[in-house]
């Protein structure tokens, strides 16, 4: 029998079609608790590769017949060791391509609507780690929103899509992730947008994301507007484009809100929050769709693999926008948050252009899941 | 400082899986309470060999990092069963500062590697296997406070001791494995 490659890009279709899978994560318990591959449909075992050197008849019986199997490592090694075990004695079975190193990086374009004029607009989903970024396209121009650090999908989905990337919009300084925004803008000739509260530190150029300011894509003018909106940071800025949808940034989320502590001011930063979440956000056409920076669970993807959802449905539904005491609303977001995002700091001083780590230093800092949200 | 090893292992350069494989194949050669030294450049071995190591009942005693190299320290079957300890005169972990600074010394019989990854403040390293050619370094006029991970290693050392004269000679339990107190690292 055969053991074969999955790539990660498969292991998307999976999710997004709601496809059964088998996965045996062979990586070490404490990495498999922290973060693994999630999908609504995914069956898992996890026995860490040291315990299968010796052969994994021990495991075969719990490896079902009737849905693909894949096994899953840090790098790809381990699993592809496993995997060649388990075709020797007799079964099919997929490993990883390039381990869970390679599903943190993987970043799948995903239409979200059309916009005026015969604009679209796109969300990037990074399943892997759960960040989603977003570009706006109207007639031969393009914005992005909030990119990852793999500035090439952007780049290569505007030339496949014929537009010239204008500006580039960073909601926050991000904490959880590196930031390809201001090498996206180096790299096109695009404006780079920060929003200066949150630049204090920064040490390259950048053009402040003030309130109210508004951005015309293409022929047909298609706005993006900026609405300050602080609270998981103090510069933390929302976009309205089309006057269709809204862009939370880590402000609000579809099943949680987002966290006040990643900049280590908590305390300073509950009441913008609460401001943001019931007052600014009340003020807005419960129309709107509301497009977050993240998600953090399975559960929050829509049918066709996107992240959105009305924000009149988020009023009612998510919990982080119905606390009505002000005092309760405080402890949620300050007392007993999650564990902090892996190397956060760290990120925050390479998104500041203070420090410039190489790619793997870049891989290691953002293992594992995001975090930025309270529930 | 150096770290003493029984056995070395290099495994520089490979990527995961090889070196916890290698590892694997590598600890059949030793006997048990043997330390071998695995070097490795892959960053992932620190969690997985810690992981291995504990699973299968080896003592993981730590590792250090000098220019991009990893040098792991374990010692073979560190967990093994606890025998039944004979020494009588025994004293408990939480005693022991005390009755240190009335006079007497501690005495740490684990291998040289584990009193270097912590041991307790001024306390004298003499690994087991060392003491009875090392014993005129000790007097017997004073207390001595034995301790190793598990009170094992120390049981056997305080009966070797008092076999040669050392009459005040105390087991210290449960020993460094159940130590909260301070500790002191020579790495």
């Amino acid at each position: 029998m055969a053991s074969m490659k999955m790539t990660a890009a498969q292991v998307a279709r999976k999710v997004i079609e709601n496809q059964p899978l088998f996965i045996l994560d062979v990586r070490n318990g404490d990495a498999y608790e922290d973060w693994k591959i999630e999908g609504h449909r995914f069956d898992y075992l996890n026995v860490p590769y040291f315990h299968l050197i010796d052969g994994v008849e021990e495991i075969l019986h719990a490896l079902p017949t009737d849905k693909d199997v894949l096994v899953v490592c840090a790098k790809e090694g381990s699993s592809q060791m496993v995997a060649e075990m388990i075709s020797e004695a007799g079964r099919d079975v997929y490993y990883l391509e390039g381990g869970m190193k390679s599903w943190s990086s993987y970043v799948e374009p995903i239409k979200v609507g059309n916009l005026t004029g015969g604009g679209e607009l796109y969300q990037f989903v990074r399943f892997g780690k759960g960040c989603l970024s977003y570009m706006v396209i109207s007639e031969g121009e393009a914005a992005v929103i909030d990119a990852v650090r793999f500035t090439d999908e952007f780049i290569n989905f505007a030339k496949e899509k014929n537009v010239e990337i204008k500006h580039v919009f960073d909601t926050h300084l991000h904490a959880d992730h590196i930031s390809g925004g201001r090498h996206i803008a180096e790299e096109t000739g695009a404006i780079y947008y920060l929003p200066p509260k949150d630049a204090t530190e920064v040490e390259f150029e950048y053009t402040p994301l003030e309130d109210g300011l508004s951005i015309k894509i293409g022929v047909s003018k298609l706005e993006v507007g900026a609405l300050y909106s602080p609270g998981h940071t103090i510069g933390s800025t929302s976009f309205i484009v089309d006057s269709k949808y809204l862009l939370t940034g880590d402000i609000l989320f579809i099943d949680s809100i987002g966290r006040p502590d990643l900049a280590g001011l908590a305390e300073d930063w509950v009441d913008d929050l609460r401001q943001t979440l019931y007052i600014r956000y009340r003020e807005l056409s419960e129309e709107l769709t509301v497009l977050p920076a993240h998600f953090m669970i399975i559960d929050e993807l829509n049918e066709d693999g996107t992240v959105a959802k009305r924000l009149g449905d988020l009023l009612i539904e998510n919990h982080g926008l119905n606390i009505e005491d002000e005092a309760e609303f405080r402890r949620t977001v300050t007392d007993n948050l999650p564990p902090q995002p892996n190397a956060y700091q760290q990120i925050r001083q390479v998104n500041m252009g203070k420090v410039s780590p190489n790619h793997e230093e870049q891989i290691e800092m953002e293992i594992g899941p995001n975090r930025c949200a309270v529930r | 400082m150096f770290i003493k090893a029984d056995v070395h292992l290099d495994a520089k350069g490979y990527a995961c899986p090889m070196p916890i494989v290698k590892t694997k194949t590598a600890m059949n050669d030793l006997t048990d309470g043997q330390i071998l030294e695995v070097q490795a450049t892959d960053k992932g071995s620190i969690a997985d060999l810690k992981a291995w190591a504990e699973s299968v009942g080896h003592q993981y005693i730590g590792t250090i990092e000098d220019h991009g190299v990893l040098f792991h320290f374990i010692r073979k079957n560190g967990d093994a069963e606890v025998t039944e300890k004979k020494f009588e005169q025994t004293i408990q972990n939480d005693e022991l500062l005390e009755r240190v600074s009335n006079g007497g010394i501690v005495l740490d019989v684990r291998e040289q590697a584990e009193y270097a990854f912590g041991h307790i403040e001024g306390a004298k390293s003499i690994p087991l296997g060392e003491l009875e050619e090392r014993l005129v370094e000790l007097t017997k006029d004073q207390e001595i406070y034995v301790i190793c991970r598990t009170g094992k290693r120390s049981d056997l050392a305080a009966q070797k001791l008092f076999e040669k004269g050392f009459t005040k000679v105390y087991n210290v339990l449960p020993g460094m494995s159940s130590w909260n107190g301070p500790l002191e690292k020579n790495i």
